[in-house]
C-alpha cells in the first residue's frame, strides 16, 4: 500500500472508511434515523436493510456520478430521485424473489429507502462533485456505516427485547423454563432512540473533535 | 457539446434517464416474476399450516418441509359453495385450480349477493383444506376467505374445528393494511386470540366480531376478539369478511352438513 495507486489510494481509502466511524451517517451526520428505529427490532431485518441501503447508496452514487457532467442543474434532483427510485424497486423485487417472508416484514421500509436521507444526501453532496469510482466507494462506506449502527442497535434490542439473535434463542426465556423475562420496551421505537443517543454519546466522548464548540 | 441548460437538452436528457430507468425496473420485474410467484404460493401453503397450527409462527420451513406436511396431513378438496357439498375428487382437478382466477371468470363464478365485505364475485367452487389428525380422521377445515380491509382486499384462511363451530386459527397471507396499525392482522399474537372462539350463536347466525377494546377469554366471551388500536376500519373489515364467509352465502351450508355429520369428509 506504499505507492499511491489510482485504484485504491489514500483518497479512496478515506472515502470508504471515514463514513464507517468518524463521519458515520447515523451517529455523526444524524441521517436515516426513521428507518433505523423501524428495522432494528431483529438482527436479520437490520442486516437485510443494511445491505439494501449499501447497495442502493453505492449504485446510486455511481450512476449519479457517471452522468454528473451531463446533468442539467435545473433537473439534477429529479434525475437523482429517478435513479434512486429505480434502484430501490429493483432491490425490492430481488428481495421478493429471494427472501419473501422477510420482504413482507420489511414491507414499506424497503420502499422507503428512497426517502432515506443518506442516499439522497450522498448523491447530491458527494457524487455530484466526485468521479464515479470514488463516489461508489463513498456509497459503500456510508451504507456500511449505516449497517454497522443498525446491527449494533439491532443486537441490543433483539437480545434484551426477545432474548434471541437472528431469531435463535440465546438466553433461556422464562416461558421456556429459563430465567430471562424479555423486556418488551426494547422492541418499541423509543428504545431505538435511546440506543442511538447512547452510541452518539459514546462516539463523541471517544472522539472529542466531533463536539460542536458553542 | 450542447449547452447544459438549454430546454431542448434538458428534455432530451430527462427522457433518456426515464427510458433507462424504466428498462431497468421492467427487466427486474419481469425477470424475477416467476420466482416471486413460487414464493407467494409457498407462503400461501405455509399459511394453511399456520391456520391449522401444523406450523408455528416464526418456524422456518423449506418448500420440501411444507410439501411433506401437506402430503401427510392435508387433503385439498373442491367445495361447491352453493350446495355445501364436496365435489368428487375424480370429477374436479382441485390441485390445478386457481380460486382467485376463477372468481374473475364469468363461466366459473357468479355475482355475489349484496354484502358489506365488498365481495363482488363468488367462485362456484372453493378449494378447502381438510386437515387430518395423525390417525387419518379429519379434525379441522381450513377455509379460504377474502374481502375488503381499509386499503385493499385481505386474503386469508380461517380454520374451523370439525364441530363446524369452533375457530382453530386465522391467518392473512396477503393484505395491504397500514403497517403497525391495520397491518397487525398479520401479527401471530393477535391471530392467536381467535383460537377457541365460537363462530355461531344458538340460532347458527355468525357472531364472531372484532370489538373495540379487550375481549374476555374464549370460555366467557366466545364470540369476541380484541380490537386493533388505531385500526377500526380494518377491524370492522375483518369482522365483515369472517361473518360473510360463515354465512349462508359462504361456507354456512357446508359447515351445516359437517355438523350434522352428513358430508363424507
Amino acid at each position: 500500500m506504499s505507492a499511491p495507486s489510482a485504484v485504491f489510494g489514500k483518497r479512496e481509502k478515506t472515502a470508504l472508511l471515514d463514513p464507517i466511524v468518524s463521519i458515520n451517517p447515523i451517529a455523526v451526520q444524524v441521517l436515516g434515523i426513521c428507518s433505523a428505529l423501524a428495522v432494528t427490532t431483529r438482527m436479520d431485518k437490520a442486516l437485510v436493510m443494511g445491505i439494501g441501503v449499501t447497495l442502493v447508496t453505492a449504485l446510486a452514487n455511481l450512476a449519479v456520478s457517471l452522468v454528473r457532467n451531463h446533468t442539467p442543474g435545473s433537473i439534477r434532483i429529479i434525475v437523482q430521485l429517478a435513479i434512486i427510485a429505480s434502484l430501490v424497486i429493483v432491490v425490492d423485487q430481488v428481495l421478493k424473489a429471494t427472501l419473501y417472508e422477510l420482504s413482507l416484514e420489511l414491507s414499506v421500509f424497503v420502499g422507503l429507502i428512497i426517502t432515506n436521507c443518506i442516499v439522497m444526501g450522498r448523491a447530491e453532496g458527494f457524487a455530484m462533485q466526485n468521479p464515479p469510482w470514488l463516489s461508489f466507494l463513498d456509497g459503500i462506506g456510508n451504507g456500511l456505516g449505516y449497517a454497522l449502527i443498525l446491527l449494533i442497535v439491532g443486537f441490543v434490542r433483539e437480545l434484551t427485547g426477545a432474548g434471541t439473535l437472528f431469531g435463535v434463542e440465546v438466553v433461556p426465556l422464562t416461558k421456556n423454563g429459563g430465567w430471562y423475562e424479555p423486556n418488551g420496551l426494547m422492541l418499541l421505537a423509543p428504545s431505538g432512540l435511546f440506543l442511538i443517543a447512547l452510541i452518539i454519546w459514546a462516539l463523541r466522548t471517544w472522539k472529542p473533535e466531533l463536539q460542536e464548540k458553542d | 457539446m450542447p449547452r447544459l441548460d438549454s430546454t431542448r437538452y434538458t428534455v432530451l436528457f430527462a427522457t433518456a434517464v426515464s427510458v433507462v430507468c424504466a428498462l431497468l425496473v421492467a427487466t427486474a420485474a419481469v425477470g424475477l416474476r416467476e420466482r416471486q410467484e413460487v414464493n407467494a404460493q409457498l407462503y400461501k401453503q405455509k399459511n394453511v399450516l399456520l391456520a391449522s397450527s401444523l406450523a408455528q409462527p416464526g418456524e422456518s420451513l423449506s418448500a420440501a418441509d411444507v410439501q411433506a406436511i401437506f402430503e401427510r396431513r392435508i387433503k385439498v378438496r373442491a367445495l361447491d359453495l352453493k350446495t355445501g357439498q364436496l365435489l368428487p375428487e375424480d370429477k374436479f382437478d382441485v390441485r390445478n385450480y386457481d380460486q382467485r382466477k376463477a372468481r374473475n371468470d364469468v363461466a366459473l363464478s357468479r355475482p355475489a349477493p349484496a354484502n358489506d365485505a365488498q365481495i363482488a364475485r363468488l367462485p362456484h367452487v372453493a378449494a378447502v383444506y381438510l386437515v387430518n389428525a395423525p390417525d387419518g380422521k379429519v379434525e379441522q377445515l381450513v377455509l379460504p376467505i377474502e374481502g375488503m380491509g381499509m386499503w385493499g382486499t385481505m386474503y386469508g384462511f380461517l380454520s374451523i374445528d370439525r364441530d363446524g363451530n369452533t375457530v382453530r386459527g386465522l391467518t392473512f397471507y396477503e393484505q395491504k393494511e397500514t403497517p403497525g396499525l391495520g397491518g397487525e392482522i398479520s401479527n401471530p399474537k393477535w391471530q392467536a386470540l381467535w383460537v377457541g372462539r365460537k363462530s355461531y350463536d344458538a340460532n347458527w347466525a355468525p357472531q364472531l366480531a372484532v370489538i373495540k377494546g379487550q375481549a374476555g377469554p374464549p370460555d366467557k366471551d366466545p364470540h369476541h376478539i380484541d380490537g386493533l388500536s388505531g385500526a377500526t376500519i380494518t377491524s370492522n373489515g375483518v369482522t365483515r369478511v369472517v361473518r360473510f364467509w360463515l354465512s349462508a352465502e359462504g361456507y354456512g351450508p357446508y359447515l351445516k352438513t359437517v355438523r350434522s355429520g352428513g358430508t363424507p369428509l
